[in-house]
């Protein structure tokens, strides 16, 4: 067994200190590797960036309340009069001002991207300080918060990094509607540093929305089951909506994005398999280019698996290389990345890149996938090289 | 098998297919090498000399007959086994040295020393008294390609003794040499055969070369022939 260990330690340790003699090929091998790598972690980290912002955004101990069938809060609206009645549901915390809710609005303003100057859509969310209140990683990062009953809204970090006219002081016209930007606020880098945020009221009063909303967040108490308001909705039959925790809801707006991750797989697959048709062209050399050695050990008395595994090690290495520098240049060139897109109300969701130890080890392992496919065919033969070949007459 | 013989090749076949054609190298050849002896295989290009070398260095196998090492039937050895019986019994040198160009002297003689279970310090005692019986003690650390052809061939020659095997098979040594690094060459291999009782085939076009060798035989057209007068 030493014996085995010892030739195939020889023999890796041989094919590496070779590499040289098949420089540009090697490197070939190399930046095939780590191009794919690279780029699949690329898409991985996007669509990980932006479901990591929505899933944040989501509390378990919040219920969040639309009108039944609404994919999102865009398209749902509820009345004053259900709002009231949904304060009374079992399982709401209460405070001395009563239940802890936030009935909200959310409309749709003009942005511009800062990267490209088109115009994009932000969402303009219209909700009381006790909403405010609700969102627990909320801090004012300059300026002050707005003034409810007046044209002032707040601005999430996110809105300020990514789209232009929105820093302190400034006066945002949206429609026959100005708003006056008297601060900016972050959330812990979640959706809603994506959002411009001003005093429902006001809102309702300049989008002609009466005293209607769309939708509710309600604190549950501790150990609340959010079982119970469903049910409380499901037995009134004035009332008709979707009861789920925030963190729900935002888990399956997340899961919008995941079309980049099948997509970058599929554009990673396809590259790999690139990769893999030169990374075997350069083992097929390498074994050929070594084909008097791999016969004079094996004449020598080395076997066919000290062969097999030194070819195999070699692709190995050389897709591993690859992969490390793939991961190098997605992290260098992507990670906390910022960008933007659309997300599932049809605004603008600002996220950053997310190039987690999970997708870096998925990196790393399509990388060794190439490594093993490009090393495994050329083993083979270097395996079944003829020993008569030691003897020929090339130098 | 007789005592005194280390080889016995008993009406051994040998032919190759090309296409549809079978082209015959050998037909019923008997051959006896003795154990001690330096015995020169000589004959034109084609006579079969390094088909006879490849058999006897089990690199090779025969279509028919037997070929006996010892008291042991190699002819019908897998690969797996001609692999270890080649790594206990037979030491090699090619024409062009077959030196590992990225290891140096002392590393390429280690070689054959990786298949057995001896340990670092032990392999490197043996390499070095290698090295030093071909003359090579104080080049141990340099690359082949910081040789002169004679060095590495006697690298080589270090290679295919350190384990102390019965036999070295030696396919026209000295046939990339000039004259006088030949004959260095050859008086390290009789050296060998007189005092370290080494059984040694050379496969040689070179009458030169062949003067060294105990006995001599002469093939053509895979039989073997009287020496021409």
């Amino acid at each position: 067994m030493s014996s085995v260990f010892s030739q195939s330690a020889a023999v890796i340790s041989m094919n590496i200190r070779s590499l040289p003699r098949r420089l540009w090929m090697s490197l070939a091998m190399v930046l095939a590797s780590a191009v794919v790598v690279a780029i699949l972690l690329a898409f991985l980290a996007m669509a990980k960036g932006f479901e990591s912002t929505m899933q944040s955004a989501g509390a378990n101990d919040v219920a969040f309340i639309i009108r039944g069938g609404s994919a999102a809060e865009l398209n749902s609206v509820l009345g004053r009069d259900q709002v009231n009645l949904l304060e009374n549901a079992p399982g709401i915390a209460k405070d001395e001002q009563g239940p802890i809710v936030s009935a909200e609005l959310y409309v749709i303003v003009d942005g511009k991207k800062r990267s490209s100057g088109t115009k994009a859509n932000l969402p303009l969310r219209g909700l009381d300080l006790r909403g405010v209140n609700m969102r627990k990683n909320f801090a004012l990062e300059q300026g002050r918060m707005f003034t409810p009953g007046t044209n002032e809204v707040i601005v999430g970090a996110g809105v300020l990094r990514q789209f232009s006219g929105f820093d302190l002081g400034s006066e945002i016209r949206s429609g026959r509607n100005s708003w006056k930007v008297v601060g900016v606020f972050s959330t812990g880098g979640n959706v809603f540093e994506s959002e411009i945020w001003a005093d429902a009221k006001v809102v309702q009063n300049l989008y002609n929305r009466g005293s209607s909303y769309q939708s509710m967040r309600a604190q549950l108490e501790p150990n609340a089951d959010i079982q119970a308001i469903k049910d409380y909705v499901k037995n009134d039959p004035r009332l008709n909506q979707d009861v789920q925790t925030e963190a729900d809801y935002f888990s399956e707006q997340g899961k919008s994005l995941s079309y980049i991750a099948i997509f970058g797989r599929i554009i990673s697959t396809i590259m790999a398999l690139g990769a893999l048709a030169g990374a075997l062209n350069t083992m097929y050399t390498s074994v050929s280019d070594r084909a008097k050695e791999i016969a004079t050990l094996r004449a020598i008395g080395f076997s066919h698996m000290s062969a097999f595994i030194g070819t195999l090690a070699e692709a190995m290495v050389l897709a591993a290389l690859g992969g490390l520098f793939g991961v190098i240049a997605a992290y260098l060139f992507f990670d906390g990345m910022n960008a933007s897109t659309l997300g599932g109300s049809f605004t603008q969701v600002v996220f950053s890149f997310n190039l987690t130890t999970e997708l870096i080890t998925q990196g790393a392992i399509l990388a060794l996938i190439i490594g093993f496919f490009s090393g495994v065919f050329p083993a083979w033969r270097a395996a079944k090289t003829p020993v008569i070949v030691a003897f020929q007459s090339s130098h | 098998m007789n005592d005194n013989n280390i080889f016995e090749l008993k009406q051994v076949e040998k032919s190759f297919n090309k296409g549809k054609e079978s082209i015959s190298i050998f037909e019923e050849l008997n051959m006896n090498i003795k154990q001690g002896e330096f015995l020169a295989i000589m004959g034109p290009s084609g006579s079969g000399k390094t088909t006879l070398l490849n058999l006897l260095g089990g690199v090779d196998q025969p279509t028919g007959g037997e070929v006996w090492f010892d008291d042991a039937r190699i002819d019908s050895l897998n690969e797996g086994q001609l692999a270890k019986w080649r790594a206990n019994n037979i030491g090699f040198i090619f024409q062009f040295y077959n030196l590992m160009p990225m290891l140096n002297a002392a590393r390429n003689v280690e070689l054959p020393l990786l298949l057995t279970n001896l340990s670092g310090s032990e392999r490197d005692k043996r390499v070095a008294t290698a090295l030093e019986l071909v003359g090579l003690a104080d080049r141990a650390k340099h690359m082949p390609s910081e040789m002169s052809g004679g060095q590495q061939q006697r690298v080589a020659i270090a290679r295919a003794i350190v384990s102390d095997p019965k036999l070295l098979l030696c396919d026209e040594p000295t046939g990339d040499l000039d004259r006088k690094t030949a004959d260095e060459i050859l008086e390290m291999l009789q050296l060998l055969n007189r005092e370290f009782g080494k059984t040694i085939v050379m496969v040689t076009h070179d009458p030169s070369a062949a003067k060294y060798a105990t006995h001599t035989v002469h093939l053509d057209k895979g039989q073997f022939v009287p020496e021409e007068a």
